[in-house]
């Protein structure tokens, strides 16, 4: 539907150009022309999927039709049902995304700046990295229990890690031209860190943030598969079970909104904090 | 104008050496040289015969391993308030405006940020950039970005100017340009000015005093004076003359 409309506003925008609104025209159709070819892809996907399920080319039990999804996802939110899946999830991922931020950070940029303690740590960290959080999730679990707790911590351990080691580049990568420069105007290391380090860093750190939010959706998603009775991952999973498929694509959705929600307002913030190097600025 | 306001250098049996690859390289070799109060000293010399390590030992940001630099009596022991040094590169930081940029010297140094930046703007207008003093440096072109790190240098108001190959990077009519801003910013401002070159036309231009270092080990470094009215004119005899002699030091002529 979406998409006829536009194509239709394109098409009176080229045809009826020269009349009294032309200029109004005009921008319409390109308008429209700019979103068709930034979203055109996407909204032929959604149509084709939409077509395929309602004409029966694919089995509409395994792949129910967008408009069924809508539905479930429509029931699932005003009628409540899924509010608190979303809000346990939401907590879950936060808190580890949270406690990860105010571990790695300070620590990255700490590492960052002494060599030494980075030599030191770096084997660990490569060895921790490279072992995936979700074979220690089972590790966890012994640890910690099948709560709340190994749910966090193992978002968090997977989180740490984008985030550590892109503070820790970040720092690195500050040009060490600019650190001269400081010092010649008579910069104690304090300062240095406060006004050349740190702001030179913003770029990557947002880079690890980024990364580390997609991480914690997806180790959010994973341990809510293994022994949770709430939250988006378990409803996937749960409506799985009992065959409810629309209800299972709608909480794919919620969690694919979630995912681009949790990267937009970084992009923002990004933006807001970095002006310097909008091209737009 | 020109009052005795410091800025005097007193350099004595200055040695500095690296080691490359295993091997010891000397590069300065008990130098020994003043430099007035006031001045504008321009330092020519092969690549390797170690006019920036002189620079940046004046500077404070190389130590000598002998011999030594006072100022106006006091010996040099790393960076201090009376110097400011331009550097090849702008180096401006990416996330500050011009003001910001310019102010950063004076804030570093414990200005209140409202004074640093009045200050600051002043230099901005001097080097002729005051309807850009909002704007980041990525929208700056290589010529305005030296300009700016010219204006912040001069912010702080130093008594020595160092000045390593400013105008290296800049295209031949900017580095024209510029030389003149130099000058003209030199006259006005009362400062000594110490400028590592590899462009003797540019010495000429600007020089008092041009040293010249030797490359090879036993040689001497010359200093030559230039005496020539200023504004200089390029084209003028003596002014080609003087290129000629410099010319000759290196051997090309």
């Amino acid at each position: 539907m979406t998409l006829q409309h536009i194509e239709r506003t394109a098409g009176i925008g080229r045809r009826e150009g020269y009349g009294l609104s032309a200029d109004f025209l005009r921008l319409a159709g390109r308008t429209s022309t700019r979103i068709l070819s930034r979203y055109g892809v996407l909204l032929g996907f959604l149509a084709l999927w939409q077509v395929a399920a309602s004409s029966g080319w694919v089995n509409a039990a395994v792949l129910p039709p967008i408009d069924a999804i809508v539905a479930a996802l429509w029931k699932g939110l005003a009628g409540g049902s899924l509010l608190g899946d979303i809000a346990i999830s939401l907590q879950r991922a936060g808190l580890a995304f949270a406690a990860a931020v105010i571990v790695a950070i300070p620590l990255g940029l700490v590492m960052g700046q002494a060599r030494a303690v980075e030599a030191a740590l770096d084997p660990i960290l490569q060895l921790f990295r490279q072992t995936s959080a979700l074979a220690l999730y089972p590790v966890f679990i012994l640890l910690l229990g099948l709560g709340e707790a190994s749910k966090v911590f193992v978002i968090f351990w997977a989180t740490l890690f984008p985030l550590l080691l892109n503070t820790i580049s970040g720092v690195k990568e500050v040009d060490p031209k600019l650190l001269e420069m400081a010092r010649v105007y008579g910069a104690g290391q304090l300062t240095i860190f406060r006004r050349v380090v740190l702001p030179g860093a913003v770029p990557s750190i947002f880079v690890g943030l980024r990364l580390g939010a997609t991480t914690a959706l997806l180790l959010l998603i994973a341990s809510e598969m293994i022994g949770a009775n709430k939250g988006i991952g378990f409803q996937v999973m749960n409506a799985q079970y009992n065959f409810q498929i629309p209800l299972m694509f709608a909480a794919i959705v919620i969690l694919a909104a979630l995912g681009l929600i949790a990267n937009q307002a970084l992009v923002i913030l990004q933006w807001r904090l970095c002006r310097w190097s909008n091209p737009a600025a | 104008m020109a009052t005795a306001r410091g800025g005097e250098v007193t350099i004595r049996d200055l040695s500095k050496s690296f080691s490359l690859g295993g091997r010891k390289l000397a590069v300065l070799r008990s130098l020994n040289l003043d430099i007035r109060s006031g001045e504008c000293l321009v330092i020519v010399g092969a690549s390797g015969s170690g006019k920036t390590t002189l620079l940046r030992i004046l500077a404070g940001l190389e130590r000598p391993d002998g011999g030594g630099v006072a100022i106006d009596g006091r010996d040099v022991d790393g960076v201090g308030e009376e110097r400011a040094v331009i550097f090849q590169e702008p180096r401006l930081l990416p996330w500050l405006t011009l003001l910001g940029n310019v102010a950063f010297g004076l804030e570093v140094r414990g200005v209140a940020k409202q004074q640093a930046e009045e200050r600051a703007r002043f230099h901005i207008a001097l080097v002729g950039l005051a309807e850009f003093t909002d704007a980041y440096p990525r929208q700056l072109s290589g010529g305005m970005a030296q300009r700016v790190g010219i204006a912040r240098a001069l912010t702080v108001q130093p008594e020595i100017l160092l000045l390593d190959e400013p105008l290296g990077a800049l295209d031949a009519m900017t580095k024209i340009s510029m030389q003149e801003e130099l000058a003209r910013i030199w006259s006005e401002e009362n400062v000594t000015m110490v400028m590592v070159t590899h462009d003797l036309e540019e010495a000429i231009y600007l020089a008092d005093r041009v040293l010249i270092l030797p490359k090879e080990k036993g040689g001497a470094a010359r200093l030559i004076d230039v005496d020539l009215p200023r504004p200089r004119d390029r084209s003028e005899s003596r002014f080609v003359r003087y290129r000629e002699e410099l010319l000759r030091e290196f051997g090309l002529h």
